[in-house]
């Protein structure tokens, strides 16, 4: 089937808009061709998501020409300019897939379930953990009121632990919890704990919940199995809460392969694109509510969700966790405090508004850059080695900060950033979403920034389940961006003194010279595509992650905002009292070395 | 007629209302189809089921959990009372006998063999559901709940906190710009839901809780006073189950911004009159906007025509040349105008995004060219 596809109609299902696009194959390329897009009616009046398809498909019909419809049913295979080949779909509607994880030990087998609900595309409400330290009635209280999709238990390798596990069972037994969709049917619970406790298990809960028993995802300590429960979720989340959404019975026969949560889509592009080229990815997706981290280094994939991260439902929440002067410190202009949480309310309770003023605009970057800092922390916090397995150290070793030691995001080994989301997508200039995410994430060495130009890597994640070609080649060609490469230092010292040399050697021999002061960050043109030699020599304390002192020569390819080079330091510090010069001043400097806000009349301070 | 959609707040002096009063879990119905009933009416009731205490036995008489079931002095299902023993060891030394207590007053729910632990539950607890708005009862739900219709005064809040609360509707300043201060509530406010004025600030919501005022209805306020109130800073809009002894529901948006006239004239006209009013708000997908109910009694409903009465449900129409709207972001954030001209081609405004635009004409005849997205429509 994946062969003979030459027409692919796909749809994401988002809470607010379902967004529809048409990929053909033309020659021996797949390519993005139309796109279209109308609200999502899962709720009051029409509480039946088809309605919202077909109306984007509508859409897409009026603007391809190609009749996809006949009445209400999709025209397969497609002929000529009728029909398409397949129809494939991702859905987050309706709040997406909502659970709660259990395992005996938080920081092992808990950890373990919190990854696998993570990477299956849900949203991780709580984990409950035999050592959390809550006491028995408060977990029971928990588990009954936050009303989840459906719940991971896990707990104890094969052989291990039996009376921890039973235990948590008999929690949420006595919690007995009802689903947030539907109120006569039984909870799902999932159990991918230690084989030797599944009889005890289901003793416990199988009259009381929905039990599917599925092979350890912790069978050895050193060891994680994370796919059985992965699979096991995503079929659950079809059977019990799709099936359970009003219309989704009729989304899920039209559909060529089954629906996928739209973060585990995205999840699979994401790897999908890191196998393809043997490199190593984050990706981001910031939403109006929630900030979707992926990455993949080394091959080990990982995503989380921080739920209350956002730009618009969730901004006042970015404010409450960062603080506010933390947002006021990427403002190159002064601002009273109190009018910016009012500012920030007023965007919570209207969140469809968009910013008209510059200095609106630049007030949601600054937020945009922390809610994204802030999500990106909590992802390094998770994406970690397994805890609890033996390791070999030497002195040195053991005298690293334990984070930096566990966590499997190496900046300095980062290829690719990908950004997606209206704040970094629809950015009026792309040198506003390349800065956001330069300063959000700190890239080390060389890194490659893109977005994804109409989020479309949940439809081509799905893709990419049933042909990897296809999805990848779109993704390339027609979903990203390439913003441009950024080199950046691995460490700091003192502001103002110099740093580096650099020699840029252009592909018609053109040369550039140009030397950086610790502070200073400067873009040099380099076209989308175009290929360059840098050439880069530290001054002896800086490293561009080849060594203190040490020359880095590499081939770059360029972005639609150019070659950054980035002699800020490692981590960033907007701390104006080290520099001569007053810190909004300095924020003006860097904006105006990315063009990245017009100049007004009233802005000729900026 | 070029039209573009976009939803505003509802405000209507007269609408046919339909508020379902639903249990949280399986109960009984106490009213049936056809009655009337008064806002604190109780019209449905259930019991939900009692905390869950455990209590590892094996750990306190130091057996084994094979033996447990020897030793309980209960079985599953059995009631007990606090302190009473639930499992003892019999020794062959008496002196050296251990007793467990039920730390409450429950039934046992279960006894564990493989975890030593036993699981107590507490009695249930009674919770009942009021009508909240005065009307008719139009339909019951086996076990679930009822649907009330009424014909009210209907006016939507942008944002509030606190719960449903009722209270006669008492006007406190003479204009929507006022600003609603201490000195303007006193003794006979007790019991009662005020309302107007641009803004209130902290010590006139101290002196509105300390007179006993169950509500308050307000163009803006500040984030400051929100975050003083709850005792923390609110990150997402879920509010209406804050535990603060009174309602607050705001008109227009954060910040001074005056009570828009027709809000204001139309709570005017319904001042002395039962206001049923709810301030949760949830704004996400299933958005919910705080209410003001202000439900019309028999008299006041005889001999009038209802010619003119909608209903909660209909579709907004989108809006066309003429309609009134609100602009909902700076510049002119609050300021109410006419819809002069669509546009149907995108416009670069001043960030230098591409934007749907409309032209709003202001009473002063100036006219503002802004984004779609920053507007709502003054719904009736």
């Amino acid at each position: 089937m994946a062969e003979n596809l030459n027409v692919i109609v796909a749809t994401d299902c988002g809470s607010t808009t379902t967004k529809a696009i048409l990929i053909e194959k033309r020659g021996d390329e797949y390519r993005q061709t139309y796109r279209g897009e109308a609200p999502t009616t899962v709720e009051a009046p029409f509480e039946d998501v088809t309605r919202g398809v077909l109306n984007a498909f509508a859409e897409l019909e009026e603007l391809s020409g190609r009749k996809i419809l006949d009445g209400e049913k999709i025209i397969t295979p497609a002929q000529g300019n009728t029909g398409v080949d397949i129809y494939i779909s991702t859905s987050s509607a309706g709040g997406g897939l909502q659970m709660m994880v259990a395992g005996a030990v938080k920081t092992m087998s808990a950890q373990s379930a919190q990854k696998a609900a993570l990477g299956a595309g849900a949203i991780v409400m709580d984990v409950i953990a035999s050592n959390d330290k809550r006491l028995p009635h408060e977990k029971i209280e928990r588990i009954r009121d936050l009303r989840p999709d459906m719940i991971l238990l896990s707990g104890g390798t094969d052989g291990g632990t039996v009376s921890h596990v039973v235990e948590l069972a008999e929690f949420i037994g006595a919690a007995n919890p009802r689903p947030r969709l539907g109120m006569t049917f039984q909870l799902p619970v999932i159990y991918a704990g230690n084989k030797e406790a599944r009889d005890r298990v289901s003793d416990v809960l199988k009259d009381k919940t929905a039990l599917r028993i599925t092979d350890n995802l912790r069978p050895l300590l050193e060891m994680e199995n994370l796919g059985p429960a992965r699979l096991e979720i995503q079929n659950l989340f079809l059977e019990h809460v799709m099936a359970h959404a009003p219309g989704y019975k009729k989304l899920m026969s039209w559909t060529g392969v089954p629906i996928m949560p739209t973060p585990g889509a995205v999840g699979e592009m994401i790897q999908a694109i890191a196998r393809k080229d043997n490199i190593n990815v984050v990706g981001v997706d910031i939403g109006g509510a929630t900030t979707d981290v992926f990455s993949v280094f080394d091959g080990i994939f990982n995503r989380t969700v921080s739920a209350n991260f956002g730009m618009s439902y969730s901004i006042s929440n970015v404010i409450a966790e960062t603080g506010i002067e933390n947002i006021i410190r990427w403002l190159p202009f002064e601002i009273d405090e109190a009018d910016i949480r009012n500012r920030i309310k007023n965007k919570m309770i209207r969140p469809t508004t968009i910013p008209q003023l510059l200095e609106d605009l630049i007030l949601e970057h600054a937020i945009a850059r922390e809610a994204l800092r802030l999500s990106f922390v909590q992802h390094k916090a998770l994406a970690v080695g397994l805890k609890g397995v033996q390791k070999l150290k030497d002195m040195s070793e053991s005298f690293d900060r334990v984070t930096e030691e566990e966590t499997l995001i190496k900046m300095n080994n980062l290829d690719l950033i990908v950004g997606s989301g209206g704040v970094l997508s629809h950015a009026p200039r792309r040198s506003q979403a390349m800065m956001m995410m330069i300063d959000a994430f700190q890239p080390q060495g060389i890194t490659m920034i893109a977005v994804d130009s109409i989020f479309m890597m949940p439809h081509l994640g799905v893709l990419s389940t049933i042909n990897e070609k296809a999805a990848t080649e779109v993704f390339e060609k027609d979903c990203l961006i390439y913003l441009g490469p950024c080199v950046s230092l691995t460490n700091s010292g003192k502001f103002g003194s110099h740093c580096l040399d650099c020699v840029i050697t252009y592909s018609d021999g053109k040369r550039t010279e140009d030397s950086l002061s610790l502070g200073e960050i400067k873009v040099f043109e380099l076209k989308e595509g175009e290929k360059a030699k840098v050439e880069i020599s530290p001054a002896n304390k800086f490293d561009l992650g080849e060594g203190k002192g040490k020359k880095l020569v590499k081939e770059v390819v360029g972005g639609v905002v150019g070659l950054v080079i980035d002699a800020r330091g490692r981590p960033l510090n907007l701390d104006g009292s080290k520099g001569k010069e007053p810190m909004e001043k300095v924020l003006s400097e860097w904006n105006n070395a990315f063009d990245a806000y017009p100049t007004l009349p009233f802005y000729e301070k900026l | 007629m070029t039209h573009a959609y976009t939803p505003g707040l509802r405000l209507s002096e007269k609408l046919q209302i339909r508020k379902s009063r639903n249990l949280p879990l399986p109960g009984d119905v106490i009213v049936k189809k056809g009655d009337t009933v008064k806002s604190d009416d109780i019209v449905a009731r259930t019991n939900l089921p009692g905390k869950v205490h455990s209590v590892n036995v094996v750990n306190r008489l130091a057996i084994l959990p094979t033996d447990l079931r020897k030793n309980m002095l209960k079985k599953e299902g059995d009631s007990v009372v606090k302190d009473e023993p639930i499992a003892e060891t019999s020794p062959f030394i008496k002196m050296f006998k251990s007793i467990c207590l039920s730390p409450i007053t429950g039934i046992i729910e279960s006894i564990s063999d493989i975890t030593g632990q036993v699981l107590l539950r507490e009695p249930p607890k009674p919770v009942q559901i009021t009508a909240y708005v005065d009307g008719k009862v139009v339909e019951t739900i086996e076990k679930e709940g009822v649907v009330i219709e009424t014909s009210a005064t209907f006016i939507q809040g942008i944002f509030g906190i606190g719960g449903e609360t009722t209270g006669e509707l008492q006007i406190i300043v003479n204009s929507p710009d006022d600003i609603v201060k201490p000195d303007d509530i006193n003794e006979t406010h007790r019991g009662k839901i005020i309302a107007g004025g641009s803004i209130i600030y902290s010590d006139a919501i101290k002196k509105a809780i300390d007179t006993g005022v169950k509500g308050i209805v307000v163009g803006g306020i500040r984030d400051k006073e929100i975050n003083e109130l709850l005792g923390y800073d609110l990150g997402v809009a879920i509010t209406g189950s804050e535990d603060i002894n009174i309602t607050i529901i705001i008109t227009e948006g954060f910040g001074q911004i005056g009570m828009a006239q027709k809000t204001f004239d139309m709570l005017k006209k319904r001042e002395g009159s039962v206001a049923s009013i709810n301030g949760a708000t949830q704004i996400r997908a299933g958005v919910v906007r705080p209410e003001i109910i202000i439900p019309y009694d028999d008299e006041e409903t005889s001999g009038k025509s209802d010619k003119n009465e909608s209903t909660a449900d209909e579709e907004s129409a989108g809006i066309s040349i003429g309609d009134q709207v609100r602009i909902i972001r700076n510049p002119n954030f609050g300021v109410l105008g006419k819809v002069k001209d669509l546009p149907s081609e995108l416009q670069t405004i001043e960030t230098e995004a591409m934007a749907r635009v409309l032209e709003v004409e202001f009473p002063d005849g100036q006219t503002a060219i802004v984004p779609r997205a920053n507007i709502e429509a003054i719904e009736e």
